[in-house]
């Protein structure tokens, strides 16, 4: 930080308008960093501008879209600047013929979603929050839900998006059209890089139809075992399910819900194999809208910790088990909720930090036996601040590093909260 | 090249592991993209993944560029080799390490043939579904060089779709893991941008794939039509009525003539086929498929036929498959072009097409994966024609700038390697491409992984980012510095 906060208003004001410059409140921390403004640009142009002028100052810029991930990754070393994207929140265009549609990052995904339907399509995706979260949030947390046994992640959806770049460099990668291999796929660097190498301003998604029929079964057991080997029998079978998620807690019996979508008719016969696969164990149909994702097992809870975890789907039961051998002991509640593929959130509620900080220890060094991760999304500040949420370094990091030095050589954008403290 | 450097790499691959002669040199001069050739300074076929970063180590230690090669069928000269590199060939390493089924991954190295992933797997009803025509000779080191699509990829995604992890020699002879058997890896996708970089960001020496089961049933379906117009038609309702075929192509008359004469698929004679694929589980495809014969009827289909056994498919695909080794039959010479238009642009761009080939004077035949709009137009000429050549190339580039004026790509699955460097610049705007250079800049800052492909024109990167001294050809004004 090397303005003064009159200079800097003066010079942010000239940019987007005064009325779009406000000083931060201590409700804009972020995990006790105080930044001293909140810009509010209304375009891609002045999103460049504004980190352009940053760069120059040295700046340190939080990009926000909804704020609702803003307490994900490690603390901020810094903080000077929130840069929103309130203000760029179009559809910019559903080409529903095409199954393409271009938004700007600060779109709502609910939003979205609503603008989809009206020709009875979606952005195949059910992240978190999707009332609050925001195009170029979900991208920057890659953020996924139980649709992905199907449709995959952003990285299989996203086919461009325009970054401004530290320097101000406005760049677009990828294109508007579902098949493209021209150049270095950018999207796919972007979505999940935590905002540290650009700020995404804009994106396209490949959409699919909005399923005709959906039909959900709830399966229930008394030891998870019987429903990991069901979610494995299902998996290696012809069905094609668009959900599949286990769920398990310290306090009450496992459950596995599955999904299939498409023609009323055609679902009969889903169901009625899955029944069939599900031989013995209880089993009740769900009404779709009692699916419930990781929202229910979210929390703002200052003393609970919540982990993505990922593992092969063959070591999901294992995983269970080990999150049993380590909590029970300790006495700490938890819930895990685990999709088709492996990878799924974990919530811990524990007594105090520290055995917060042991039992994720121990977790992460199991589940790294599993050849998985364990990354802490949200935890008690305290024990963000003695180690990296994001678990022991990638042998690939020094690598990210030259990546991350080529975009953002001077660490203007969310220092310190991505990998290995990039 | 030194014979001090001869004889290291012979050290390295042994004595028939490394080629110097000219002649033999020659077989490797060119890849699919016949009309570029260059003679490298050796080939080396290394064995193992140690040896290909003993090999890119020396590379490095004496600046010496480097083109890594799978079975050369690549359309786009991504393989074409340098006049002062070396050639590392990884027909070698063609051993599947591991099949891991309950989690539905292979670990391959590079050498593997695409096809021979699903052979191995095919017993217990799974396959590898990426499937580029010249499946049965690529290899899966090609694909992820080139992220392969084919024709399924409308349903099953591309290369890029498939592949879970990595392990790369990087330009400077490090070895590095990028991605692995487990999903969202944290960190950045390196593994997404490597994927598709065409050989310039190092070598992969061991791939992990994501394999599909097999599903339940699969149907094919032939449609003729009076015009490409109305099999157009057909495509969008399709789209539009919900249904996501696993593929959709389509072949217009001179392409069903030439695939006719080579392969005899018993396709219709007709202005546009379409060979319309479904799979999935049994009830539903026999239903989707009712609604796609009563589409393709109300838009004008004349004949419709569906493929009555396995055998039956397989010849139907094989014709479609063989469509461009098959203009031989009807030109001397062709230029295969990877445009990509929006679905929905289809019948305006197909007739635009038409208009260049008349002004020009040259046939166009079309066959295409009409799914997700990636045209394979086939501009006929002979070269022996004096300047004919030089008009297929012209007509060729105008059918792309058409793709991109159409909100489409250049290229859609062949890369952009040697022959297409000169079209991104129509698809990106400078600092578009400056970005993707910052990547390469972190990946291969000297630029000898397969220098002067993909890029329309080289860039130095400064040594470190950030604050830098300027380099001598950029004070002379000759280089830019980036």
């Amino acid at each position: 930080m090397t303005v003064d906060s009159q200079t800097l208003h003066t010079d942010l004001s000239a940019i987007v308008g005064a009325e779009q410059v406000r000083a931060a409140v201590p409700a804009d921390a972020i995990d006790g960093v105080q930044p001293q403004m909140i810009v509010e640009p209304d375009d891609e142009a002045q999103v460049a501008a504004v980190l352009r002028l940053a760069s120059g100052a040295g700046l340190s810029v939080v990009p926000r879209g909804g704020g609702s991930k803003l307490g994900w990754g490690n603390p901020p070393r810094s903080v000077d600047l929130i840069l929103s994207l309130r203000r760029l929140n179009q559809v910019i265009e559903h080409a529903w013929g095409d199954m393409t549609a271009t938004v700007q990052a600060g779109c709502r995904v609910a939003e979205l979603q609503r603008v989809l339907a009206e020709h009875g399509q979606r952005l195949a995706l059910d992240p978190l929050w999707p009332e609050r979260a925001t195009i170029g949030g979900i991208l920057a947390t890659n953020d996924s839900g139980s649709l992905r046994a199907r449709y995959g992640t952003l990285r299989d959806l996203v086919l461009g998006v325009t970054i401004a770049l530290p320097d101000g460099t406005l760049a677009r990668s990828g294109g508007k059209v579902v098949k493209n291999v021209a150049g270095y796929d950018l999207p796919k660097l972007i979505n999940g890089a935590f905002g540290t190498l650009g700020v995404i301003t804009e994106a396209t998604f490949r959409l699919y139809p909005l399923p005709a029929h959906v039909r959900c079964l709830r399966f229930q057991a008394s030891e998870v075992s019987a429903l990991h080997r069901l979610l494995l029998r299902v998996l290696d079978s012809t069905l094609v399910l668009t959900g599949a998620q286990l769920a398990v807690a310290s306090e009450s019996p496992p459950v596995l819900d599955l999904r299939c979508e498409g023609i009323a008719e055609a679902l009969d016969d889903q169901i009625a194999q899955l029944m069939q696969f599900g031989t013995g164990l209880s089993v009740a149909p769900l009404d779709p809208v009692d699916w419930h994702g990781y929202d229910s097992l979210w929390s703002e809870d200052e003393q609970e910790l919540i982990c993505k975890v990922s593992v092969l789907p063959s070591d999901i039961g294992a995983l269970t088990q080990t999150i049993r051998r380590v909590a029970g002991p300790m006495q700490l509640g938890w819930e895990l909720k685990i999709q088709a593929l492996g990878t799924g959130m974990l919530r811990i509620a524990g007594a105090n930090e520290q055995t917060l900080l042991a039992a994720l220890s121990i977790l992460r060094a199991e589940s790294g036996q599993l050849a998985g991760s364990c990354v802490a999304l949200h935890a008690p500040l305290a024990v963000k601040q003695k180690l990296d949420v994001w678990g022991a370094a990638p042998g690939s990091l020094p690598l990210m590093r030259r990546v991350k030095d080529r975009f953002d050589p001077q660490h203007v954008l969310n220092p310190g909260r991505f990998v290995g403290g990039m | 090249m030194h014979p001090r450097i001869i004889s290291e790499l012979r050290a390295i691959v042994g004595e028939r592991g490394l080629i110097t002669e000219t002649e033999q040199l020659r077989t490797y001069e060119c890849d699919g993209l016949t009309n570029f050739r260059v003679v490298p300074l050796a080939v080396a076929l290394p064995a193992s993944g140690e040896q290909v970063q003993a090999i890119v180590r020396i590379c490095h230690r004496e600046g010496i560029p480097f083109v890594a090669r799978g079975s050369g069928t690549g359309l786009s000269g991504g393989a074409l080799p340098v006049e002062s590199g070396i050639v590392i060939s990884l027909a070698r390493l063609n051993r599947i390490l591991d099949v891991d089924l309950p989690n539905a991954r292979v670990v391959v190295e590079p050498g593997v043939i695409n096809l021979q992933v699903t052979q191995q797997v095919a017993p217990h009803g799974y396959f590898y579904a990426p499937d580029p025509s010249s499946q049965s000779v690529c290899t899966i080191g090609g694909n992820v060089a080139e992220n392969s699509g084919g024709a399924h990829c409308l349903k099953y995604g591309f290369t890029a779709n498939h592949v879970l992890g990595l392990k790369v020699v990087l330009p400077d002879g490090e070895i590095v893991e990028l991605g692995g058997k487990t999903l969202d890896q944290p960190g950045y996708d390196l593994m997404g941008v490597f994927v598709g970089s065409e050989g310039t960001l190092g070598i992969a020496t061991e791939i992990t794939l994501r394999l599909v089961k097999r599903p339940e049933v699969i149907q094919t379906l032939l449609a003729a039509f009076h015009s490409t117009d109305e099999a157009g038609a057909a495509v969008s309702e399709i789209i539009a009525a919900g249904i996501l075929p696993a593929a959709i192509e389509m072949m217009d008359n001179l392409s069903i003539q030439a695939a006719e004469a080579a392969v005899h698929a018993g396709y219709p004679q007709c202005e546009g086929l379409l060979l319309v694929e479904l799979d999935g589980p049994t009830a539903e495809v026999a239903l989707s498929m009712e609604r796609v014969t009563a589409i393709c009827r109300s838009c004008g289909a004349w004949e419709i036929r569906l493929a009555q056994s396995d055998a039956e498919r397989l010849v139907v695909w094989k014709g479609r498959k063989a469509a461009f080794a098959a203009m031989g039959r009807v030109s001397p010479d062709y230029i295969v072009q990877d445009g990509v238009i929006p679905r929905t642009a289809l019948p305006r761009v197909l007739r635009e097409i038409k208009q260049l080939s008349e002004a020009a004077g040259l046939r166009v035949a079309n066959v295409f994966h009409a799914g997700d709009g990636n045209l394979h137009p086939l501009v006929l000429y002979d070269r022996s024609v004096p300047g004919q050549e030089h008009i297929a190339e012209e007509l060729s580039f105008d059918i792309i700038k058409l793709c991109v004026q159409a909100g489409g790509s250049i290229t859609g699955e062949h890369g952009v390697g040697r022959e297409k460097q000169k079209y991104m610049s129509t698809m990106y705007a400078e600092p578009d491409l400056d970005t993707m250079q910052l990547v390469r800049c972190a990946f291969d800052p000297r630029h000898l992984a397969n220098p002067d492909k993909l890029f329309p024109r080289p860039r130095l990167c400064a040594e470190k980012p950030g604050r830098y001294e300027p380099h001598p050809l950029e004070q002379a004004g000759i280089a830019e510095l980036f």
